[in-house]
């Protein structure tokens, strides 16, 4: 009985120099309390892997439904995003339209590190890449968003490739460090490369995408586009996943040296991986530039990657669903919560812990995903 | 000019390998990249800062300054490794047997929760650790060496001594090099695995602590994301010297304040943070094992 007390006066005793004896008092109080409750209810456990495993099999079951789902629910589904601009405010359109670059994100970084199992952490990189690219074809050379986009994409699925080069003979996590310090020295150039990029100022007067006369500067307009690129993302990956490729990479994720016995060539499959998680980063970031009309490199920070991280983890690595899922949650939760908006990083943290502790598959990763090594 | 830089970055390089001993340590035992260590760092800097003022406040200080320095350093020292150890329990350990990214993002959880809790405790702005030894020190061939700078160097080297030490002659050091070898074996030898790891995590830290406190004092400035940037870095430098090895540490620790101090004044002051990522890629490229290591063989 007295291991809840013992426990919370630890707690009490690593807070104290930090935030003084009061709340140090406060603390002991609800974390015995709470672990009290615990040690209360922990006969009682049984029924809670209950509900865990009812959790288990709803999931897998709504996961099930949704997938042969009606052509009913799939329509009235398709409506209500169509529909969206037309009903709400615009400032939820906003966030929207931030949900929609982050699906396009995280579904490329799920490319790599949940199908293919290589974890990046720069992956902010080929988002700055993209967004710089066109922030610079379009104010220094009047390129438009169109023209400007393939080379957006090009050059940073080309940036993959180059990263790619020493990553590839790196395993687990040298290489999740050396793709960390890709990012980081991209930033570093962004950041002080004055004469090119403009520094920390940042690059503004971006012009808005157009269609033939049209200008996409309104937030509907932009909504319907943003749109149409995540699906194509979704679309795209979702086909890739399903083909030689992408049951390579699954193979290469779950065990490597049996695939490259099995007579997979590990290097070329892991490039093509990097690569095309790159391309839809550079994607997200040409969209993410013509939408702000305006890139600094403060936008790209590894707090970033590691959102964006977050994302793909939380709703379920390697299940596609699952990382749309993670997106909504993670875009709209703090822009729901907004008082409490300085703990949100706090919250990223331990949610992180608790996730890799409890549930390290995701909300809805089930059979499709592992972390296996 | 050169010699005085060689001085600066044998300073910032003693205060690298102090952190890059806990990262080799923990990576030895465990294989993990310990992304929170950096910021066990940033927290023995902060409470370095917090229990000055508080035997400041109290009247300590102008009584008796040497005690209140002593006394902040080992509650510093005994906070962190508390710090330390709790973490290792709470975010590691139930992921021992867990798939190798798992602990790997755990850590980067763990390294966030950390700068926002301090951040959310401390403010945000800069804090300050109060001027005292001043400017003086010694002029030796025309360079300026500052005590606290001398004293920096010879703390680390000290600590690095005993360090070694312990972990080649006594019992539990020889314990730790029997798990870094192989753990079920030792396990099955008799050593309990839970306890040596968790000291590991207690001297890393502790000695982070003591890095953290040196370089509050040394620059005065301490901010909530500094541990970031300095356990890149610190990592940086045990994978140069080969990570595992406590020589490789200090040897690695070493070369990156050279070269950050020296390039710092002679190539480009702005890309400083970046020469270490890009010797890290070059090293990694290179010679992965570092410069003590051994080359690691993949097991199946």
């Amino acid at each position: 009985m007295t291991r809840p007390l013992v426990m919370g006066l630890w707690v009490s005793f690593l807070i104290l120099p930090f935030k003084g004896v009061e709340a140090a008092v406060v603390c002991w109080v609800i974390v015995a309390g709470l672990l009290s409750a615990w040690t209360f209810l922990s006969p009682y456990q049984k029924r809670l892997g209950a509900i865990r495993q009812t959790w288990e099999v709803l999931s897998q079951k709504t996961l099930r439904s949704a997938r042969k789902q009606t052509s009913l629910i799939r329509g009235i589904c398709i409506l209500c995003i169509l529909a969206l601009p037309h009903v709400v405010p615009d400032y939820y359109l906003d966030v929207a339209i931030l949900v929609g670059i982050y699906v396009i994100l995280a579904l490329g970084l799920n490319v790599v590190v949940g199908f293919t199992g290589l974890l990046n952490l720069g992956f902010v990189a080929f988002y700055a890449i993209g967004a710089y690219a066109y922030a610079l074809l379009n104010t220094r050379c009047g390129l438009d968003f169109w023209a400007a986009l393939p080379f957006a994409v090009g050059l940073s699925a080309a940036a993959g490739l180059l990263l790619s080069i020493p990553a590839l003979r790196l395993r687990g996590d040298y290489l999740a460090i050396v793709t960390l310090g890709f990012g980081e020295i991209t930033r570093l150039i962004l950041n002080n490369w004055d004469s090119f990029t403009m520094g920390p100022n940042g690059i503004s007067g971006i012009a808005a995408p157009r269609i033939f006369s049209l200008s996409i500067g309104g937030l509907s307009h932009f909504y319907y586009l943003v749109l149409l690129f995540a699906f194509a993302t979704f679309f795209v990956t979702r086909r890739v996943h399903a083909s030689k490729i992408g049951r390579a990479w699954v193979a290469i994720r779950e065990d490597e040296i049996a695939s490259s016995i099995m007579g997979i060539n590990t290097t070329r499959y892991k490039l093509y991986a990097l690569a095309f998680g790159a391309f839809w980063a550079g994607l997200a970031g040409a969209i993410f530039a013509a939408k702000m009309r305006f890139v600094s490199p403060e936008s790209f920070t590894f707090m970033e990657s590691v959102l964006i991280l977050c994302m793909v983890i939380l709703g379920g690595l390697g299940s596609l669903w699952g990382v749309i899922l993670g997106v909504c949650i993670l875009v709209l939760l703090p822009e729901m919560l907004r008082e409490i908006q300085i703990y949100r990083m706090l919250a990223l943290g331990a949610g992180l812990v608790l996730l890799m502790i409890f549930r390290p598959q995701g909300l809805i990763g089930g059979r499709g995903a592992s972390l296996r090594n | 000019m050169f010699l005085q830089q060689l001085i600066n970055g044998i300073t910032l390089g003693s205060v690298y390998a102090l952190i890059a001993l806990g990262y080799s340590m923990v990576y030895g035992i465990l294989e993990l990249i310990n992304f929170a260590h950096g910021e066990i760092y940033m927290l023995g800097a902060y409470l370095g800062i917090i229990f000055f003022a508080f035997f400041t406040a109290i009247g300590l200080t102008a009584y008796n300054l040497p005690l209140a320095l002593l006394l902040t350093v080992i509650l510093s020292i005994l906070f962190c490794s508390s710090y330390g150890f709790t973490i290792e329990k709470i975010a590691y350990k139930p992921l021992r047997n867990a798939p190798r990214l798992s602990p790997l993002i755990s850590a980067i959880g763990v390294s966030i929760f950390l700068q926002n809790y301090v951040m959310l405790t401390q403010g945000a702005t800069d804090k300050i650790f109060p001027h005292l030894f001043g400017a003086a020190g010694f002029e030796f061939l025309s360079v300026r060496m500052t005590f606290l700078q001398l004293s920096i160097i010879l703390t680390s080297l000290f600590l690095m001594m005993i360090l070694r030490f312990f972990v080649r002659k006594t019992r539990m050091g020889t314990a730790m090099r029997a798990v870094a070898q192989d753990k079920t074996m030792a396990a099955l030898l008799g050593i309990n695995i839970d306890t040596v790891i968790s000291v590991t995590f207690i001297i890393g830290s502790g000695l982070a602590a003591v890095a953290g406190l040196m370089v509050a004092m040394y620059y005065g400035l301490v901010n909530y994301f500094i541990g970031y940037i300095a356990g890149i870095k610190a990592f940086t430098a045990a994978v140069l010297g080969g990570i595992g090895s406590i020589r490789g540490a200090m040897v690695g620790g070493i070369i990156l304040g050279l070269v950050e101090s020296l390039g710092g004044s002679y190539i480009s002051g702005e890309f400083k943070d970046a020469y270490a990522f890009i010797i890290l890629i070059v090293i990694l490229l290179i010679k992965p094992g570092g410069i003590f290591g051994r080359a690691d063989l993949e097991k199946v």
